[in-house]
């Protein structure tokens, strides 16, 4: 709304923001559970929202600082790759969900790509939600059967001497890929580093690049 | 009788308990069961009848979500596997790198050692 003149007055007419569709059935059946778990004393209120709260505070940006972590630190790197978990909680990321991490690394012969066919298992302690796309059947479908068309969609080309390494997550254990450092970040400082990676970069459909090639057209 | 050696030897006799140890090592080649359960599984059908290699095994070991899912859980505690699958394997007609594979975890009872 480029003529809208934000002076908090609030004089002018906006759009009431309500739910005016009726509840789809799984949001009826959703509603329902959790009313009889509540009322069975199985859980209460204040526990769903402190999940909420445990959900809303993960975000890509943790990721990113493990990832970064790795780059500088060969000995952190190492670790990481041989239990992603523990590495992670090293740095304070507390797997609340009883899951395992495998940090797959990729290099100029490997790139790896996580999709999860069956729901929407995803690296949330360190990610936080998935976006929309990966939970859509297109993504969850075409990434275990044309990983390289659905890359190429991503503007990601992978060569054919690298090989494709798809990880479908559908039980215990989650997964982050750990990207390439680009060229060119040598002199960069952790930080500096963090800021450059992206969580499309951590699913892998795409690499970290500098901030100057991202914006260019 | 040395004493020193009996308590070493029993720490190598310990008896493990059914699905403690794991069944299948990094290596070999396994194939994913076809079976058709109803309710909550945890293998994709595309990958059913599917041949690939272990490529490590997950530890700990983990609950059977299949069974959890109804509420069993006691004793069904086994391994998963982290099996690498061709995706010339899987598909027919793919389009890609014939080194290109897919990587899955698959709970013990959903393999079997060809």
């Amino acid at each position: 709304m480029p003529d809208h003149h934000h002076d908090h007055t609030h004089d002018h007419p906006h759009a009431e923001i309500s739910q005016t569709e009726r509840p789809g059935y799984y949001e009826i059946m959703e509603t329902a559970v959790r009313e009889l778990l509540i009322e069975k004393r199985l859980i209460g209120a204040n526990e769903i929202r402190r999940q909420i709260e445990v959900l809303d505070s993960r975000t890509p940006a943790l990721g990113a600082k493990v990832v970064a972590r790795a780059w500088v630190d060969p000995a952190f790197r190492s670790r990481l790759l041989a239990n992603g978990r523990a590495a992670c909680e090293e740095l304070g990321l507390s797997f609340y969900d009883d899951t395992g991490l495998i940090v797959l690394e990729n290099t100029d012969t490997v790139h790896n790509l996580i999709v999860c066919t069956l729901c929407s298992c995803y690296p949330r302690p360190v990610l936080g939600l998935p976006p929309d796309w990966y939970k859509l059947k297109p993504y969850r479908a075409r990434a275990v059967s044309e990983p390289r068309a659905v890359l190429a969609e991503f503007g990601t080309i992978i060569p054919d001497d690298v090989q494709i390494r798809v990880s479908d997550s559908t039980a215990m254990v989650r997964f982050l890929v750990l990207p390439r450092r680009p060229e060119g970040t040598e002199d960069y400082t952790e930080e500096q580093l963090t800021d450059l990676v992206t969580r499309d970069a951590m699913i892998g459909v795409v690499p970290v690049t500098l901030a100057a090639e991202r914006t260019a057209p | 009788m040395d004493l020193s050696r009996t308590s070493a030897d029993a720490a190598t006799k310990v008896v493990l308990a059914q699905g403690e140890a794991p069944v299948f090592a990094p290596g070999e080649r396994v194939r994913v069961l076809t079976r058709s359960p109803v309710g909550h599984y945890r293998v994709p059908i595309y990958l059913r009848g599917k041949s690939g290699v272990v490529e490590s095994v997950i530890e700990p070991v983990g609950l059977d979500n299949e069974e959890e899912a109804y509420g069993r859980n006691a004793g069904m505690k086994r391994h998963y596997y982290r099996v690498a699958l061709p995706m010339t394997e899987i598909w027919a007609d793919y389009d890609g790198s014939p080194r290109d594979g897919l990587h899955i975890e698959v709970f013990e009872t959903w393999l079997e050692r060809i």
